[in-house]
């Protein structure tokens, strides 16, 4: 199919469908027992003595860890540079336990007013367009207080969006979990 | 590279979370309002892939799993370029498939369907949109399968692309269809896409004359990415 603009002169994106049960075969082989392809993202973005690891599981509706989930994390360098410095990985749930977990480093502010974030994309079956939420740090409580982007949304709501430090766990680990639905549902972001 | 935000994603061109008839997205659909915060230099720019990376096969997934032979099935070429919202090409856009072998079985732990395995066939393959935004890859065509939804629901022959446009915003992932499958319309992912026109925009085109003669027929579909505005003063005026 050729595309050809609409009234306004512009395409229409492709419309987005769900990544389904197989995602690991496409995106992420090592976790189905293959070898990775040359350079395919993985979870480890970072593995300098710095690095910090989150982990956590994606709980749906009836309190269920997604075990076949794909999830991919996007942020800021040290020095909070994006573009060619920015640091990108994916890592997927556990088929068992649910649990994923990544490596990476905390990523500097952008910008005067901006707390540090990392981007949190999730796919998975029953996921029909990807689900975007924002990984923040409880250290960083009082930037995100401050940051204009977190204003419109609710304290309570505000809290599904920093992650846990582990209480006992290795410096630099921090765990997020997400709530797909529910009182605690995890807000999710159009951006 | 950062630059100009992105327009919002129009959402009626996309499945809603919570579509019933696809039952396993009742349980993973949130139901809270979206927050659309301003897009930052993060949400602006993105990883990026290099044609180095790519391994001489990653693009033929009719060899690239060999174990002597070649995978079976239809042989085709899929191609077609990768577009913004703005109709401008998007080089370097890396396109990672997978997909069923000829008889609807996915090389996968979790995939117990009866149809056998293809030896010579992984059903995962990779490209990357060159300078104008055209992209390749050869393949066989998959096989349709059933699957556990109302009763034993069947998926029509699809691929699933994901895509990585200059930027974050751009992400996606989809399936394509292919033109004349019957199987389409009774689908219960398809039908998650409301508009039976934004369906089309998934459907893969026969494009005979760009066959490789007494090799693989050909089939022609175009992707298209979030574009762009052309101004910042665009986005305030529609951002709000
Ligand atoms: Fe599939």
């Amino acid at each position: 199919m050729m595309r050809e603009p609409s009234k306004d002169g512009r395409l229409k994106e492709t419309p987005s469908q769900t990544a389904g049960p197989y995602v690991h075969i496409g995106t992420a082989p090592q976790s189905i027992g293959r070898e990775p392809l040359a350079n395919q993202p993985g979870p480890v973005a970072y593995d300098g003595p710095d690095a910090i690891t989150i982990e956590g599981v994606i709980y749906d509706g009836a309190g269920e860890p997604v075990r076949d989930a794909m999830v991919e994390f996007w942020g800021a360098d040290a020095q909070g540079r994006v573009g060619e410095h920015g640091l990108f990985g994916r890592a997927t749930t556990d088929f068992k336990t649910g649990e994923f977990s990544f490596r990476t480093v905390k990523p500097g502010q952008m910008r005067e007013g901006l707390a540090p974030r990392i981007d949190f994309l999730i796919f998975a079956r029953g996921i029909n367009l990807h689900l975007h939420t924002r990984i923040y740090f409880p250290e960083d409580r009082d930037l995100i207080h401050d940051d204009p982007e977190l204003k419109r949304v609710a304290p309570k709501a505000r809290a599904t969006l920093i992650a846990d430090r582990i209480d006992g766990g290795a410096k630099g680990a921090y765990r997020f979990d997400v709530n797909l639905q529910g009182d605690n549902e995890t807000v999710f972001f159009d951006v | 590279m950062s630059g100009l935000p992105f327009y919002r994603r129009e959402r009626n061109q996309h499945p809603p979370a919570y579509s019933p008839g696809y039952k396993s997205s009742v349980l993973r659909a949130p139901f809270r309002p979206l927050v659309s915060p301003e897009q930052t230099e993060l949400d602006t720019s993105g990883p990026t892939f290099g044609h180095d990376m790519l391994g001489p096969l990653d693009n033929d997934l009719i060899r690239n799993a060999s174990q002597g032979g070649e995978a079976l099935g239809e042989r085709i070429i899929v191609h077609g370029r990768v577009l913004d919202e703005n109709a401008r090409p998007i080089p370097n856009a890396l396109i990672e498939v997978w997909q069923a072998n000829a008889g609807g079985r996915y090389a996968h732990t979790n995939d117990g369907y009866l149809a056998p395995l293809d030896p010579n066939f992984s059903g995962c393959g990779r490209t990357i949109s060159d300078a104008e935004g055209y992209y390749r890859f050869r393949t066989i065509r998959p096989g349709p399968y059933p699957w556990p939804n109302n009763g034993s629901d069947w998926r029509p022959a699809h691929i699933h692309m994901s895509i990585f446009g200059e930027a974050f915003s751009q992400r996606l992932i989809t399936q394509l269809y292919f033109e004349g499958d019957p199987l389409i319309p009774l689908c219960p992912i398809v039908n998650t896409i409301p508009d039976p026109d934004v369906v089309q925009r998934l459907v893969a085109r026969l494009d005979f004359k760009n066959q490789m003669p007494f090799d693989s027929l050909a089939y022609r579909f175009d992707i298209v990415l979030r574009g762009r505005r052309q101004t910042y003063f665009e986005n305030r005026e529609e951002g709000a």
